[in-house]
């Protein structure tokens, strides 16, 4: 630590760090454009100018530039003198010769750093008589909006985008006053993060198109924390709402997981919450072959509970992607043998392996923000960027940032963006990527291996052996692969702190095993490993917690006539099992009660529909694949009778007369304690967030801004008489405006905001440190923790090598960003960016089949027969074919790989 | 004592003053045209609506008594999809009209805004839009903003450039 | 018979008389104010807006008539009466013309300070019927005030019963009119018994009890629809009261020019019609009052009831007996 001297007064800051960031981190007001926390300085746009002395006797002082300025020992600064100030001005002012006059119709207005900026530094006039400098815009895809006029050059945009993300089509074009930020031609921008762009631009020149389309004010919108529900890294989100919509999701740091990014899914995929295909009122269907016919509440649960006496023959399939709160009621109403996940069988198996591996092993479990602090990488069989986006940006700054050692011994420190990159070059962090099929990370891959699961899986075994003889021998290895899984093994060894990443997509349980080994190999080294294991759904690990054995347990079980009434939550059973097995299943029960909030094949089956809230209109618990329980907490009170499963499971339970039990769940905190003395692992479920009753100085925290607009007008139209703010017995949070103003504990922040920071820059108010944890620490808690000293025997289950058998393939599941997982493919944004479904046939089999891409291919996807153009997917091993999961145009592609057959299709 | 009787002869007095008050409705007393009265909302010189809907004025009103929603045509030009102002709330204070940057809220010295069901007291758009600009007859926001509509592209606003072509590295 | 006759008109007459003078003295209280305060007051409705009063009144009487259910319900309806009654009452004694009294009687005066006494319970069990703490303290206050302001009510009029010899009031009249005004003898004893009679009447600037700043509206908080405009009337009969006492007691009653009329009907018109107008007048200085002064601290109104006004009224009984003793 170094002691300086800021305006007359002391501070304590880490010695080499740059002064913008002490500056901000001290809670300075200090004006900044090109600076950005995730991507370093660059020292470009000369804003943050300060003064530094060389003593406290120096009356002369110089400007320089905070940013690339290191504090040292005893540094004497000034943010105040006239002369720092009038430079600031001086900058905003030049900034400001060709920035249009559209704050009034600007996306960005009222949570614009320029503005912010423009008033810190009290530039109000603009003196330049002359000409604006104006450009044509982009159409840059359905995500993002382009308004070039509005750009002051600060470069962040590619800088991130280019750099930090691995975008190959922004650039910056053309020079001097006429830098120009855009792609070479119109079209979408192909990087997965580009939503990112939205809040790495100071100003308004790259804004959110799907707030457009509704657009509402940052001050405007009701937004409560929450956490991503479209894959399971579980980062955290800001939701907004007005008027009963969701209208854009925020990204909400999290010092450990997310940090300040997401991905596009993530961002844009919240369609799905206001869509026409929301289930919003009871349905029933009276006659077997009768429609789905709204009722009212009452008249849904007498019926209902009447028919529910025999609770006996009751089944429940429960979700990975409901809260774990709502699978818990369903577990209570059926009872513990009666509950299974609502996942395939070899799904809810690989899951739980996975988390066996988690939670018996000696690899710890690694969050997004350790993954980036590891060095080497060894990916096994996982396509990071389709299943889980943002643990792939994250791999890409373990590659970007390994070699930082070089900056270091230069004597560069790693802020000084230009100047480390410069001395890096194209160093890169050893990076491995093993996978069926080329993925969009092999760019920063130091070698890539595509071959079938079995192959990945030996490759692993290998890497294991190589690492630690003990671990068991890979048979018949091929030569390549032998010297490859020296190279990886000698990588990972002589770095520092090696990752390993693998998943569940590929349905290889050998693969899972295989990364297990090289991680406890590596632990075995001695320098310990890090392993992150991908699973499907935002909720996989709570539900394993939860539940064992899958749908088709649950189908046995119906067969043999121990159950007739089947209640599903939150799950379209087509996605996870075969057509023909949910057929027989739905078809079976007596009686099948669907509560859910989004028509889909299940519901259209159900005898009863219950409308479930998402996770905007409910409160809940999630579990990442970190093993990380974070809480989400409800935005929005939503119209008609949709409310939280757990809810509807527990007024059913009462209905049909065995609700004794659930009688006293009347908010969240009751189903925890429930849920803390039938569990013991999930204790940890109260502490994820602070319960209801919390509250500071007396005061719940509001959900809207304290300049939130129109209470007296937005529904004078349909009452002239204002309702008072609908009650929430689940949170600390209110929905009004009213409560504690102040800066909330990390897991209740509904919204970054600070005085004078309107913007999202003002979460430096909210960290303990720039780029370090929200104070008070960050938010979650994590339920798996390494055992160091476990000494679990290696996996020795080693698959046969993949032969290429004469006229079969190998069908492997291939994930799109866009299009696979269900909920955020009903967004309108999404889908336009969803890739057709289609079959991947490598080179040497499309020959074979004379097929060329985009010719008809006919083949039996699990069990079904389909017709699909054809993909040449140079980097797919002979043999092995992919197919896209859950597309729309798609469904029922569970249960894979297996082996087809393919023909080219006859032209009719 | 004696100050006392010199109050009650100087209000008795004011028996002989002018009346301060007037005959209101049969006198219609001087409205000045920047009397904060009731409010509308006005057209630019082209006959467009001039609000863009950027919802200042709703976040200005002390009361919360505006309420919009923006959209846009199929040119980008922003305007509000509704625009509610509820004048059972509404204290005329006059801070929308403040805070409007294209003069499109404008207050009017039409005071007499009663009726016997609170309900007719929220107006909409349609009930607020006049036919004319108010006050500020020749301004037209869009004539200023870089934004490009229909009938203006870019670079075709007042004080602008012709955009720049960035595929040249000429000066 | 005919006697008998006189007397029930004359009743009659009193009692339509005065119930119809306190409404317009609301009227009048209203434009006189409106007057002094440069304004119109109400013109509306009828006539110089003189149905207003009508419409106020039909207003009153269709209001709902709301009795609080924690109020003592006999008392609560029973306070409103008794201002109105002990007012109507205290009415009885006066003599508007010679001859035009309901009852002549000697001790008329006596019978005016009993029943202006009574009129107290009213206001105190109006405020301690409604059980509501701002009443209550309303209720205390007026009787403190009252206690206060009697004593040298009854006090500053024994001036005049010195002087002239008799309680009766219609004897007082007929002693100014043989000696002179007792206003000019008694200018004291006037002042005095003009400031207690504002006191009595609760008004501005003695209007303690219902002090709206403090008690919301003090005794009569809780009380709604005509019970109210009881209280209301009550209090303009009261003021008529203390001008028609002004009148007889220090301003020679009828006596007046009588244009040479000398008997019959026309000249007790005559002699009427000065007594109204002299009362007209107090009832407008009373309202110049209202419209001229502030309200005092209630400490102050005490201490200057006990400390100024008593040892004042019993200075003027001394020299007025001094002095009738002299001149004997």
């Amino acid at each position: 630590m170094a002691k300086l001297l800021i305006d007359g007064k002391q501070y304590e800051a880490e010695a080499g760090q740059n002064l913008l960031h002490v500056c901000l981190s001290l809670g300075l007001n200090l004006p900044y454009f090109c600076w950005h926390p995730a991507l370093g300085s660059v020292g470009a746009c000369r804003q943050c100018a300060v003064k530094q002395y060389r003593d406290e006797n120096d009356k002369q002082g110089r400007l320089v530039m905070s940013c690339m300025t290191p504090v040292t020992e005893g540094m004497v600064i000034t943010l105040e003198d006239p002369d720092s100030k009038e430079f600031r001005a001086t900058i905003i002012e030049s900034l400001m010769t060709n920035h249009p006059h559209d704050c009034p119709i600007c996306d960005e207005g009222g949570e614009c750093h320029l503005q912010d900026m423009t008033v810190m530094t009290g530039h109000n006039y603009r003196g330049y008589r002359f000409k604006k400098r104006t450009f044509n815009n982009q159409y840059l895809g359905p995500f993002i909006n382009h308004e070039m006029n509005r750009c002051i050059t600060c470069y962040r945009c590619v800088r991130f985008y280019h750099d930090y993300a691995g975008g190959g089509d922004l650039a910056a074009f053309a020079s001097k006053n006429h830098v120009y930020f855009g792609r070479h031609e119109d079209g979408a921008l192909e990087s997965e993060f580009s939503g990112n762009l939205v809040e790495v631009c100071p100003t308004g020149v790259f804004t959110d198109k799907t707030l457009k389309e509704h657009y509402t004010r940052k001050w405007d919108l009701q937004t409560a924390p929450s956490v991503c529900v479209h894959c399971a890294q579980g980062c955290n989100t800001i939701p907004g709402e007005r008027y009963g919509e969701i209208r854009r999701i925020l990204n909400r740091y999290h010092g450990e997981v997310n940090g300040y990014f997401l991905c596009d899914r993530g961002r844009f995929g919240y369609s799905f919450v206001n869509a026409a295909t929301r289930i919003r009122e009871p349905r029933l269907r009276r006659a077997k072959e009768g429609a789905l016919e709204s009722v009212t509440k009452q008249a849904l649960l007498a019926e209902l509970g009447a028919a529910f006496k025999d609770r006996e023959k009751v089944i429940g399939i429960g979700s990975p992607r409901a809260s774990l709160e709502g699978n818990f009621a369903l577990k209570t109403l059926v009872g513990d043998s009666r509950f299974f996940a609502g996942v395939a069988d070899k799904e809810a198996k690989l899951v739980s392996l996975a988390l066996e591996i988690l939670q018996d092993g000696p690899a710890r479990s690694a969050s997004l923000k350790d993954v980036e602090r590891c060095d080497a990488v060894l990916v096994l069989g996982e396509d990071l960027t389709n299943t889980s986006p943002r643990l792939a940006l994250s791999l890409r700054q373990l590659v970007r940032n390994a070699p930082l050692g070089l900056a270091a011994k230069a004597g560069i420190p790693d802020w000084h963006d230009l100047a480390a990159r410069e001395i890096i070059q194209d160093e890169k962090g050893p990076c491995f990527i093993a996978t069926a099929a080329a993925t969009r990370l092999d760019d920063i891959a130091a070698e890539t291996y595509h071959a079938a699961p079995e192959d990945l899986a030996r490759l692993g075994f290998a890497v294991a052996h190589a690492l630690d003889p003990e671990a068991p021998r890979v048979a018949d290895l091929s030569p390549d692969a032998a010297a490859l899984a020296a190279r990886i093994a000698e990588a990972l060894r002589s770095a520092k702190r090696p990752l390993v990443v693998s998943g569940t997509s590929l349905g290889s349980e050998a693969v899972l095993e295989a990364a297990a080994n090289v991680a406890w190999a590596l632990s075995k080294e001695g320098q310990g490993a890090d392993l992150s294991l991908v699973v499907p759904e935002c909720n996989s690990l709570g539900l394993a917690l939860l539940a064992e054995g899958g749908i088709g347990r649950a189908l046995e079980a119906v067969k043999k006539g121990e159950a007739d009434t089947l209640v599903i939550l939150e799950n379209d059973l087509y996605r996870r099992a075969p057509k023909k097995a949910v057929d027989e299943l739905l078809d079976t029960a007596k009686r099948v009660i669907v509560v859910d909030h989004t028509e889909h094949a299940t519901t259209a089956k159900a005898a009863a529909l219950l409308p479930a809230g998402t996770f905007a209109e409910s409160d809940g618990t999630l579990v990442s694949n970190e093993g990380r329980m974070q809480r989400f907490f409800q935005v929005f009170v939503p119209k008609g009778e949709i409310q939280e499963s757990w809810r509807w499971l527990r007024e059913l339970m009462l209905a049909a007369g065995f609700g004794e039990r659930v009688a006293g769940w009347n908010s969240l905190t009751d189903v925890h304690h429930a849920m803390l003395e039938a569990q013991a692992d999930l204790a940890a479920v109260t502490a994820a967030a602070p319960d209801p009753s919390f509250r500071v100085t007396g005061l719940k925290i509001p959900r809207q801004p304290h300049r939130y607009s129109g209470r007296t007008a937005m529904n004078a139209h349909i009452n002239i008489h204002e309702q008072k703010p609908p009650e929430d017995p689940d949170s600390p949070l209110t929905f009004s405006m009213e409560g504690f103003l102040g800066r909330a504990p990390s897991p209740l922040v509904t919204r970054f905001w600070a005085p004078g920071w309107n913007s999202v820059q003002a979460l430096t108010r909210f960290q303990e440190e720039v780029a370090g944890p929200l104070r008070g620490g960050d938010p979650g808690v994590r339920l798996i923790e390494p055992a160091p000293d476990a000494r679990k025997s290696y996996h020795s289950h080693i698959p046969a090598a993949h032969q290429p058998s004469d006229g079969e393939l190998l069908l492997v599941p291939l994930h799109q960003i866009f299009g696979s997982e269900a909920l955020s493919a009903l967004s309108p944004a999404i889908e336009q960016r969803t890739a057709k479904a289609a079959l991947a046939l490598s080179a040497e089999d499309s020959k074979r089949l004379a097929v060329a891409d985009g010719d008809e291919v006919e083949v039996t996807i699990c069990g079904l027969p389909r017709r699909l153009p054809a993909r040449v997917v140079a980097s797919l091993p002979k043999g092995v074919a992919g197919a896209p999961v859950g597309l729309p145009d798609l469904p029922s592609v569970v249960s894979l790989p297996e082996r087809v057959r393919a023909n080219k299709a006859v032209v009719r | 004592m004696l100050s006392l009787i010199k109050t009650m002869w100087l209000v008795f007095l004011h028996s002989f003053s002018r009346r301060e008050t007037t005959q209101y409705p049969d006198e219609m007393p001087y409205y000045p045209p920047r009397w904060r009265g009731r409010i509308v909302l006005t057209r630019d010189p082209d006959g467009e609506e001039r609000c863009v809907a950027c919802n200042l004025c709703a976040v200005a009103c002390p009361v919360a008594c505006i309420s919009l929603q923006a959209t846009e045509d199929e040119h980008g030009r922003r305007y509000p999809d509704f625009f509610r102002i509820n004048f059972s709330r509404c204290i005329f204070c006059g801070y929308c009209e403040e805070a409007c940057p294209t003069y499109a809220i404008q207050l009017t010295p039409d005071f007499e805004v009663s009726e016997y069901r609170r309900k007719n007291l929220v107006y909409e758009k349609e009930d607020l839009l006049i036919s004319g600009p108010g006050k500020y007859p020749g301004y037209n926001f869009y004539r200023v903003a870089g934004l490009a509509i229909k009938g203006k592209g870019k670079g075709e606003a007042e004080c602008e450039e012709p955009p720049v072509d960035p595929h040249s590295l000429l000066p | 018979m005919n006697e008998t006759l006189g007397t029930l008109l004359i009743i009659a007459f009193v009692i339509l008389g005065v119930l119809h003078v306190a409404p317009g003295l609301i009227w009048l209280e209203r434009r006189l104010l409106a007057l002094w305060q440069d304004r119109y007051g109400p013109n509306r409705v009828g006539p110089f807006g003189l149905f207003q009063v009508l419409a106020d009144a039909i207003k009153m009487f269709f209001k709902e008539d709301w009795i609080p259910p924690f109020a003592d319900k006999a008392t609560f309806i029973l306070a409103p009466c008794i201002i109105n009654v002990t007012a109507l009452t205290a009415f009885a004694v006066i003599p508007f013309a010679p001859g035009w009294s309901v009852v002549d009687m000697s001790v008329g005066l006596l019978f005016f300070l009993a029943m202006s006494s009574l009129g107290v319970y009213s206001v105190t069990l109006a405020g301690w019927a409604s059980n509501n703490k701002y009443s209550l303290l309303g209720g205390l206050r007026a009787s403190a005030q009252m206690l206060g302001y009697e004593v040298f009510m009854g006090l500053s009029l024994m001036g005049v019963v010195l002087m002239s010899g008799t309680f009766n009031l219609a004897k007082i009249v007929e002693a100014q009119q043989n000696t002179i005004w007792y206003c000019v003898p008694q200018f004291l004893g006037m002042m005095l018994f003009l400031i207690a009679g504002i006191a009595e009447t609760h008004r501005l600037p003695f209007d303690l009890p219902e002090a709206e700043a403090e008690l919301i509206a003090g005794f009569h908080s809780e009380y709604s629809s005509m019970k109210f405009g009881m209280f209301f009337i009550g209090e303009y009969i009261g003021i008529t009261l203390i001008s028609c006492l002004m009148t007889v007691l220090y301003f020679g009653g009828w006596d007046g020019p009588t244009f040479g009329i000398s008997e019959g009907l026309a000249l007790k018109l005559v002699q009427f019609g000065w007594f109204a107008a002299k009362t007209f007048v107090f009832l407008c200085l009373f309202i110049l009052l209202r419209a001229s002064f502030c309200r005092p601290r209630y400490d102050q109104l005490i201490a200057f009831g006990w400390k100024i006004m008593l040892p004042l009224s019993l200075a003027n009984l001394l020299i007025t007996g001094a002095a009738l003793l002299a001149l004997e």
